[in-house]
């Protein structure tokens, strides 16, 4: 079996979905240009830009110093902090953090983490019911979906869709204005935060001289997750953490703008332990969480450098491919071209084939907030998969190679390419006309075929060109 | 100034006038021309794939093939980039081969750039255009050239350059991936034709062989009026050193 045709029909359906296409379009373009002007407007771009990529590359170079130093801080702070080897360790904790304090309610805000370890089907499975309060994923819950976009939840959704889920799932009136639907969902949300008593959130990073956790959020519901139920539970993975305070300003004016364009998020919460004496609110309880869940292996490998990732999405919005398929094509929590890069290695052989999805434009890279060389890891990645690769291209491969190491054979197989390729005077090979059906119809099914020149170059450099003048 | 032609694969078989327009006005502006007959490719395709023995293995034949010359001039931004950047890595660990691919590496250059920085030639006042004009810019040049230098080269003289809506945007060729995601690729070179298009120019200026057969095979399949050529071929015309083409 061809292991690369299963995720060529799927991009190829997923592309099929017009509407889904379309939304995509429409978001991502709008997003790229607003990451640009953002961008423009910010001096110095280039030397923040290395100091982020220097910042989160020290931190991996460093990695268990500064990990030790938060949880020595965050405990000496009153945070309860726990460790995770994996998504099946992760859920047990929270869920036994969950369970023996007899907590019913729990409201998250959005994170990727507890996406990766699929958390709230752990909670649910547990007698715990789980609310999404930001409100690409709560329409994404109500609706039964799963997100398509590590920043936009509902990227691929369009505003009929999201009016009926509302409709059918909370029995109010039908609209389709967003001012009036968010209206809808704050209401319905303030209920549930009166009632909570578990708050679950990520963290966007866990600073190592503080131990302090800092939560970027745009719609408020960030700060109500980690305030107002009495015990607050912070999945994070261990990539996340920065040296000092300091560094975290380098970063923030990077994030929001390669994110959405804003020059910050809407808030951004710093949570430096559990509620104090006199404090007016903040959780009795906060529980840190880091998982690891195959990030220390990553740590250990060639592949380092992706876990310098912020989770900003900007190579998402910039890539061609993500653009035409939409994120569930990818199969993965992680979409897109860092998920091309970051699935493979967390989930193994079920995405190793994404890494080739990939016309490795560079977009990527050219726009990644802390200088991934995503191309470059994609290229690598895709030797790890060569041996699994089709007998079929395997052998064409070296046969091509072996005739490239021999001009005489190069040669010919130039003239025999000539020779061989039907002619009908266009100068050009179309669906219909060539009898090699098979092998031609992966180029000729989307463009026709240039028949190449009566000539070669190196044919008019012997015929003349070479002696001329 | 000895100047060997690496001339790529893909402009050796499709594209014989983009090699000839360069050999020309490489000797318009005092050079001598050599073509090494041994070369064949840079091993890009074998390296993008995922197959890095073969492409060292290429690629290594190509620092004995260019040894003997001072200075290598490459039409594609992608090729150079590929002996540029990506191959000498490759070769890291037979240090003699490794020497002579960072030597290839550094005596290597794109031709729109060696003009430029080595030749000093004005090609914003030597470009002649008589019609408005677009261009693609190759995904690859981006350690080369920008599309603003593009940009710059092509609006001397008054000329109408039509930037398409997103300058930097991808063809959908990509290589292996172009035929393992058909589909994919197809859709991607919608959306840039779409750009293309709408720019209303029907001059594309295409400095990249593998773009060019992507994204003509597409403009011919779809039926848009879009003609593409390489920067070497408009100045080798403005300068009566080929004879306008269609």
């Amino acid at each position: 079996m061809n292991p690369t045709s299963g995720l060529r029909a799927r991009l190829a359906e997923a592309h099929r979905d017009q509407r889904v296409v379309d939304a995509v379009h429409l978001a991502t373009w709008r997003k790229v240009e607003a990451r640009a002007d953002a961008m423009a407007g910010l001096r110095h771009y280039a030397a923040l830009r290395d100091r982020a990529a220097q910042i989160r590359q020290h931190t991996l170079d460093h990695l268990p110093q500064y990990l030790e130093q938060f949880v020595e801080r965050a405990t000496a702070l009153g945070a309860t902090v726990h460790f995770a080897a994996n998504a099946d360790a992760a859920c047990a904790t929270v869920c036994d953090i969950a369970v023996s304090r007899g907590l019913k309610l729990a409201v998250k805000s959005k994170s990727m983490t507890t996406e990766e370890v699929h958390l709230n089907d752990a909670l649910l499975a547990a007698g715990v019911r789980v609310v999404e309060t930001d409100l690409g994923e709560f329409i994404v819950q109500i609706d039964r979906d799963r997100p398509s976009h590590i920043i936009t939840p509902i990227i691929h959704k369009d505003r009929r869709q999201v009016a009926r889920a509302m409709a059918r799932e909370l029995g109010c009136p039908y609209t389709e204005d967003p001012a009036e639907m968010t209206r809808i969902a704050r209401q319905h949300l303030r209920d549930i935060f009166r009632r909570c008593d578990l708050g679950i959130t990520g963290a966007n990073f866990a600073v190592a001289e503080t131990g302090t956790l800092c939560l970027v959020t745009n719609e408020g519901n960030g700060r109500m997750t980690v305030t107002r139920p009495r015990v607050h539970v912070a999945l994070v993975g261990i990539e996340k953490i920065i040296p000092r305070l300091i560094d975290l300003p380098v970063i923030l004016k990077l994030l929001a703008r390669s994110s959405t364009g804003q020059p910050l998020g809407a808030y951004t919460t710093l949570i430096t332990g559990p509620r104090r004496e006199g404090d007016v609110d903040g959780p009795e309880e906060l529980h840190i969480v880091l998982l690891d869940n195959g990030r220390s292996r990553i740590l250990s490998g060639p592949f380092r450098e992706v876990l310098r990732c912020v989770r900003c999405g900007a190579c998402l919005n910039a890539c061609p491919v993500y653009r035409n398929v939409g994120g569930h094509a990818y199969n993965s929590v992680y979409p897109g071209p860092i998920g091309s890069v970051l699935s493979p290695l967390l989930y193994g052989r079920p995405a190793e084939e994404l890494p080739r999805a990939s016309s490795l434009c560079g977009l990527c890279y050219q726009v990644c907030p802390v200088k991934i060389d995503i191309p470059r890891l994609l290229v690598q990645l895709r030797t790890a998969t060569r041996a699994r690769q089709p007998r079929g291209k395997r052998l064409l491969m070296r046969a091509w190679a072996w005739a490239m190491d021999r001009p005489w054979l190069y040669r010919l197989a130039q003239r025999l390419m000539r020779r061989l390729l039907p002619d009908d005077g266009t100068g050009w090979i179309n669906r219909d006309n060539h009898l090699f059906r098979r092998p031609l119809r992966a180029w000729t099914a989307q463009r026709d075929l240039l028949r190449p020149p009566p000539q070669s170059f190196r044919e008019l450099w012997k015929g003349g060109l070479g002696d001329e003048r | 100034m000895e100047v060997a032609l690496f001339a790529t694969c893909l402009t050796d078989t499709f594209y014989p006038r983009v090699g000839q327009a360069v050999v020309r006005l490489l000797r318009h502006f005092g050079c001598r021309v050599c073509f090494p007959d041994g070369q064949t490719c840079c091993g890009q395709p074998a390296y993008n794939s995922g197959f890095h023995a073969e492409a060292a293995a290429l690629l290594h034949r190509m620092t004995r093939v260019f040894a003997p010359y001072a200075c290598v001039v490459t039409p594609s931004a992608s090729c150079a980039a590929m002996v540029k950047h990506h191959g000498p890595p490759l070769l890291a660990d037979n240090p003699p081969a490794h020497e002579a691919a960072l030597r290839l590496a550094d005596k290597t250059w794109e031709f729109n750039t060696f003009l430029r920085d080595q030749l000093n030639v004005d090609v914003a006042g030597l470009l002649r255009f008589e019609e408005p004009v677009t261009f693609h810019y190759p995904c690859h040049a981006r350690e080369l050239y920008s599309p603003a230098d593009l940009q710059g080269w092509l609006r001397g003289n008054g000329h109408d350059v039509r930037t398409p809506v997103h300058a930097d945007l991808c063809c959908g060729f990509g290589g292996v991936f172009a035929v393992e995601f058909p589909e994919v690729s197809g859709a991607m070179l919608d959306d840039k034709l779409t750009e293309l298009a709408a720019t209303g120019a029907t001059l594309v200026i295409c400095n990249e062989a593998a773009c060019a057969l992507q994204m003509m095979g597409g403009a011919r399949r779809r039926g848009l009026p879009l003609r593409f050529k390489h920067l070497a071929e408009c100045l080798a015309e403005s300068l009566g050193l080929l004879e306008p083409a269609a």
